[in-house]
């Protein structure tokens, strides 16, 4: 039998929980440059259920979080958010001047020929006096080059504040709320794909109502210095358990959410991949996006590939790189996550194929070790989603 | 019982050889959700591949610890993965091999052989 995880090195980076991580049976892997725990004692099968029916935490310090600032602030508030806007809005999909203060949004940062080079959320401050920041998280593998790229477009203009060395911690689940009230009561004031500041033993944390497991839960910056007693306040309430990567990775999977560098890469287009959502129509009406020619036409004419959900309906899971075929046996795309659902009992998958196979209902078969199976597109999310969101009107 | 450097069991009752995957191998691979089997009267040498093993994560090869021909396959297996990981040594079973060969099971570890090798990983 090979052993499929990764042996711990020494020239790999920890985040400040991993001691607690350890401590609490952490089976330790190498990803994206980082020690980080892809499953602790309960297991992934127990952990994924467990953020499903209570609240689980995760360690996700291994990410890109960061602050771009403008820096010849004037007392205008929206000015001071226009001019560090006009630094990321040329790079990313979305309209990152038309965030409203207190607002985070989902986006993608494009290459000039519209194809993904990382997916990322991006903040604005509630506070008038902190107008001309933005709250910045990105993806572990792509941090080196994303905050080079944020860099270079800054110039003189804004500075950008890498805060990788602080825990980001996420808290998913029907029972986050709950939970994390208790700690920090501010994170009820908010509600789906927001953030703001709280404060925990005198520090400044900033917490977002948002995460990828496609429930409701937060994600919170906490300052190295009490990252570990802010994790032990979470362990400490019997409705949290630790969850490893293991499960973080199958419950996105369930809520259809893709993840860079499996089911988008810098040959994708937020079209193709299914974000047409995280496309600003202004911005791309207006020519002012990276890629915009090829990003319209696809908007206009379809693109020749979509991201679409799989359900199998037989055999074991098709994984990442697994053929899909039409019923005669052509192959007609690849399937790029695929796995296990603990939610549904079965195996699931992602993967692109042309529009016309696109509808749900489709039947179609996924190839592994060379053994036809058969599959049915399925609408995404596979397991539904249950955000916080605020009442239509009083959405900030 | 014998056992192999790769976690794999091997009892050998006449010329049958019952081959599964030990408790330490179940329990580093978690939940099994999947096990690919061979269909009776395939043949296999010692070192082939036998099965795949899917957990939540990953998908894992079994390589055939002896050579001989595939009697039966654990049919139990498809509706109930889990007893991989809830009794690895006994209805947790893989495959019956016709042993082509017993001495290649002699050549295996015994259990305080195996023990003694966990303890050195």
């Amino acid at each position: 039998m090979e052993s499929c995880a990764l042996v711990p090195d020494e020239a790999l980076k920890s985040t400040v929980l991993a001691p607690d991580h350890r401590e609490r049976g952490g089976r330790m892997v190498a990803f994206a440059g980082y020690e980080m725990p892809v499953q602790y004692a309960d297991g992934i099968l127990k952990e994924h259920l467990w953020t499903r029916a209570s609240a689980g935490a995760f360690d996700v310090s291994h990410m890109g979080p960061a602050f771009l600032d403008v820096i010849a602030r004037t007392h205008d508030g929206d000015a001071n958010h226009a001019s560090v806007a006009s630094v990321v809005d040329p790079l990313v999909s979305g309209d990152i001047l038309g965030l409203k203060p207190g607002q985070l949004r989902y986006t993608t940062l494009l290459d000039r020929s519209g194809g993904i080079l990382d997916d990322l959320m991006i903040g604005r401050p509630i506070k008038p006096e902190s107008q001309g920041r933005l709250y910045i998280v990105v993806n572990a593998g792509a941090k080196e080059a994303d905050f080079a790229l944020l860099t270079a477009a800054a110039g003189d203009r804004a500075r950008l504040t890498r805060a990788d060395d602080r825990a980001l911690i996420a808290l998913q689940g029907p029972k986050a709320a709950e939970v994390l009230g208790a700690i920090l009561p501010e994170a009820l004031s908010l509600s789906f794909m927001t953030y703001r500041r709280a404060e925990f033993e005198g520090h400044i944390l900033r917490v977002s109502r948002s995460g990828y497991t496609g429930e409701d839960g937060f994600e919170i910056l906490v300052p190295a210095m009490i990252a570990l007693r802010f994790w032990r306040r979470l362990m400490a309430d019997e409705r949290v358990r630790p969850i490893g990567l293991g499960a973080r990775d199958s419950l996105r999977l369930e809520a259809g959410l893709p993840l860079y560098g499996h089911d988008m890469d810098q040959t994708v287009s937020p079209i193709e991949a299914g974000l047409g959502f995280a496309v600003s129509r202004r911005r791309l009406k207006a020519g002012q996006m990276r890629g915009a020619e090829r990003i319209a036409s696809e908007l206009a004419k379809g693109p020749s590939r979509v991201r679409v959900g799989l359900r199998v309906l037989e055999g074991p899971p098709a994984r990442e790189g697994a053929g899909i075929l039409d019923t005669a046996g052509a192959s007609v795309g690849v399937v790029t996550s695929g796995g296990f659902s603990p939610t549904l009992s079965g195996p699931i998958a992602m993967g692109f194929v042309p529009p016309a196979m696109a509808a749900a209902g489709t039947r179609l078969a996924v190839e592994v070790r060379g053994k036809a199976q058969a599959a049915e597109v399925t609408a995404l999310p596979f397991v539904p989603h249950r955000y916080h969101r605020a009442p239509a009107g009083a959405r900030v | 019982m014998r056992f192999t450097k790769d976690h794999e069991w091997v009892d050998l009752v006449g010329d049958t050889a019952t081959i599964g995957i030990t408790a330490y191998a179940a329990e580093q691979l978690g939940d099994v959700v999947f096990v690919d089997l061979p269909a009776a009267g395939k043949t296999v040498k010692a070192g082939e591949a036998l099965a795949v093993v899917e957990s939540v994560k990953a998908a894992s090869d079994v390589f055939a610890p002896i050579s001989g021909e595939v009697c039966a396959a654990n049919a139990a297996l498809a509706d109930n993965p889990e007893t991989v990981n809830d009794t690895p040594e006994a209805g947790g079973w893989f495959v019956k091999l016709k042993v082509a060969d017993a001495a290649e099971v002699e050549a295996l570890m015994d259990r305080a052989a195996y023990e003694q090798f966990l303890g050195a990983l």
